[in-house]
């Protein structure tokens, strides 16, 4: 019983990471790119929602849809005025640069005069309930997690498997400049990834903000979904969302049976053994290396 | 302009060019010597301080700059060092060979984590380095019975064979001393087939592969000198700060050492230092003209932040090469008056190149 328990709080820790990974994978497919800004844009998401629902006094439902509008063309804008103007330059300025944008929001988000500094506890309306399954006390705030990210997978799937914009953005990132020649708009397609991983990342806030707090530094959660990443292969969105759960369930285990410590840094550990045996990550493309 | 007649080929190589390097360095030798007696203790403690940056940020440029590996990690390295030097200096160990031991484990710290580079590059090295950085930060807050665990551990003065350095400026002198020697040899290494070695990995592995450069070798002995010269600037780190808790070197100082050599300017010894000179004085000038912003702007805990992110977002957008970069600039445009063009050190874009086939 105790270790369902574990291995289900274990799961729903692991699909938030593993949708801030699916923000990763997103723009690195789109613009070969990393951002380290994922996790800060989660905080911003999970803020949105909270100024929604305590200062603007808008219903549950309102205030997080409104919130993950706001963070998807909050993406789009971004993109468009310091992403673009140095794709093509090396990886690592794009690196630095999404840092930069993460200690922004993490600094402006403190300015906001109330609520900036505080820790506060998301307001949501399936807040503390607990279900009792023959026997396994299960959370509704995990639940909640872990159906929302099913069905928010099973909406990108069908959006990169069957729409026009999701089959665009496969070609794009397959191949730029044959997706350029066949009038597939690349640049606009890059803003869309950047909108879809905001998004997302916004939602992953969302859900977390009930579980923990919401705070400034939250989104150094966002740290913990490098190792998601990696694990699941970096260019494959179903190798995100199990990377997470493997991080998340192992993380959940160590905690319990480990000492002290190991729940922290577990993470890292399956990540480095991961790059030694297999640095393309479970579902990973293998690539030659060309001159 | 300046038009240097060369009549050897050690004139390629050598560390001085022209008369004006000789002249200007000196100059700030000498400056540097006379700190102690121009500048008041606050800013002589400031400058200590830069000159221990300088060195860890050293490092950094040896491996990011002009390796092409970029660590994420690297303030475990320093970590390393200081953990060693402060154990050993309180056991009683005299300073040159508690700073040896500090280098000596913080490079094999360094040969270890390189041995994933190897394998993996670019983004993968950066997690790898990331995760490293926790581990080590998580070993320093658990391994209590040596390391005193997130309580810390206080050091003692440093103590040369029986003398003791215990006010500021024989601290500064010591700083001072130590920031030169590695100068010279990271600039010495530069010059030397190892250097050269280091400089074409980063711009091709490929090429610098068939050209006979052992990749595997390199790549480590690179990590290795890198880490040391951290596990250096943590010894000093410890020293100055005369307590050291596992949260000193946790990632926000890994970020801030790479914060440091690309705002500095990547690729140019220099950098190094400017870079450092910017992450000491920055505090202060956000301290000194918070007073005019509004309260809920200049109170805010996140202040600093801010305006770090907004400066490193200006940096990579408009100045890619840094405070040196910049600073190239206004010395050609002034050497060149009036023929300077806006496009002579235009980047350029490599949009087909990508990553995942490099």
């Amino acid at each position: 019983m105790l270790l369902i328990q574990l291995v289900i709080s274990g799961i729903a820790q692991g699909c938030i990471y593993g949708l801030i990974a699916l923000g990763f994978v997103l723009i690195y497919k789109a613009t070969e790119t990393v951002s380290f800004a994922q996790g800060e844009l989660m905080m911003l998401g999970a803020f949105g929602g909270l100024v929604g629902m305590t200062m603007l006094g808008f219903p549950y439902w309102l205030s997080i849809s409104c919130a993950i509008v706001g963070m998807a063309v909050f993406g789009v804008v971004l993109e468009r005025a310091v992403i673009r103007p140095i794709l093509g330059q090396p990886a690592f300025s794009v690196v630095m640069l999404t840092i930069g944008i993460g200690y922004v929001a993490r600094g402006a988000i403190t300015m906001i005069p109330g609520i900036g500094t505080d820790t506060q506890a998301l307001p949501v309306p399936y807040k503390d309930e607990i279900w009792n399954v023959s026997g396994v006390v299960l959370n509704v705030e995990h639940m909640a997690v872990i159906g929302a990210t099913t069905v928010l997978c099973l909406l990108l799937f069908v959006l990169f498997r069957y729409s026009k914009l999701g089959i665009a953005m496969q070609a794009a990132s397959q191949n730029q400049l044959a997706a350029y020649y066949m009038g597939i708009p690349v640049q606009r397609l890059n803003g869309i990834a950047w909108g879809l991983a905001a998004a997302v990342a916004a939602i992953a806030g969302l859900l977390l903000a009930p579980i923990t707090f919401v705070h400034a530094n939250m989104g150094f959660i966002g740290l913990k979904a490098f190792p998601a990443a990696v694990v699941g292969g970096f260019g494959s969105l179903p190798g995100a969302i199990v990377g997470g759960l493997v991080i998340g369930i192992v993380e959940s285990l160590s905690g319990f049976y480990l000492p002290d410590g190991f729940k922290d840094t577990a993470a890292y550990v399956v990540v480095l053994v991961m790059l030694m045996v297999k640095p393309n990550g479970l579902f990973g493309e293998k690539l030659r290396k060309k001159v | 302009m300046r038009f240097i007649f060369k009549t050897d080929y050690g004139q390629d190589i050598n560390l001085a060019k022209h008369g004006g390097h000789v002249f200007w360095y000196g100059a700030l030798v000498l400056l540097m010597v006379a700190a102690p007696w121009l500048f008041a203790e606050y800013w002589l403690a400031q400058l200590t301080l830069v000159l221990i940056y300088s060195i860890a940020g050293l490092g950094l440029m040896l491996l990011a700059g002009f390796t092409g590996l970029f660590s994420m990690g690297h303030a475990a390295f320093l970590g390393v060092g200081a953990y060693t030097h402060a154990v050993l200096t309180n056991m009683g160990v005299p300073f040159p060979i508690a700073l040896a031991c500090a280098a000596g484990l913080s490079a094999a710290v360094g040969l270890v984590v390189g041995l994933p580079a190897l394998r993996v590059k670019g983004i993968y090295l950066g997690i790898a380095t990331l995760s490293f950085g926790f581990i080590v930060e998580e070993v320093l807050a658990r391994w209590e019975s040596v390391t005193g665990g997130n309580a810390g551990i206080h050091i003692k003065k440093p103590d040369i064979f029986g003398w003791v350095l215990d006010t500021g400026d024989q601290f500064y002198f010591l700083c001072l001393v130590i920031t030169v020697l590695s100068t010279l040899g990271i600039l010495n290494l530069l010059r030397s087939p190892t250097g050269r070695a280091f400089v074409a990995i980063r711009d091709s592995e490929i090429s610098a592969q068939s050209m006979g450069i052992h990749l595997a070798y390199y790549k480590t002995l690179s990590f290795a000198i890198s880490a040391a010269l951290a596990g250096i600037a943590g010894a000093l780190y410890a020293h100055n700060l005369q307590f050291i808790s596992p949260d000193q070197f946790n990632i926000l100082q890994s970020i801030d050492l790479l914060l440091m050599i690309v705002i500095g300017g990547v690729g140019s010894v220099h950098g190094a230092f400017l870079g450092a000179i910017f992450l000491i004085t920055m505090p202060q000038a956000i301290a000194m003209i918070k007073d005019f912003l509004p309260p809920v702007v200049g109170q805010a805990p996140g202040l600093q932040g801010l305006v770090y992110g907004l400066v490193l977002i200006a940096f990579v957008l408009f100045e890619p090469m840094g405070l040196y970069g910049r600073w190239l600039k206004i010395r050609t445009y002034l050497q060149m008056f009036p023929f300077y063009r806006k496009g002579m050190f235009k980047r350029q874009k490599s949009f087909q190149k990508s990553d995942r086939l490099k």
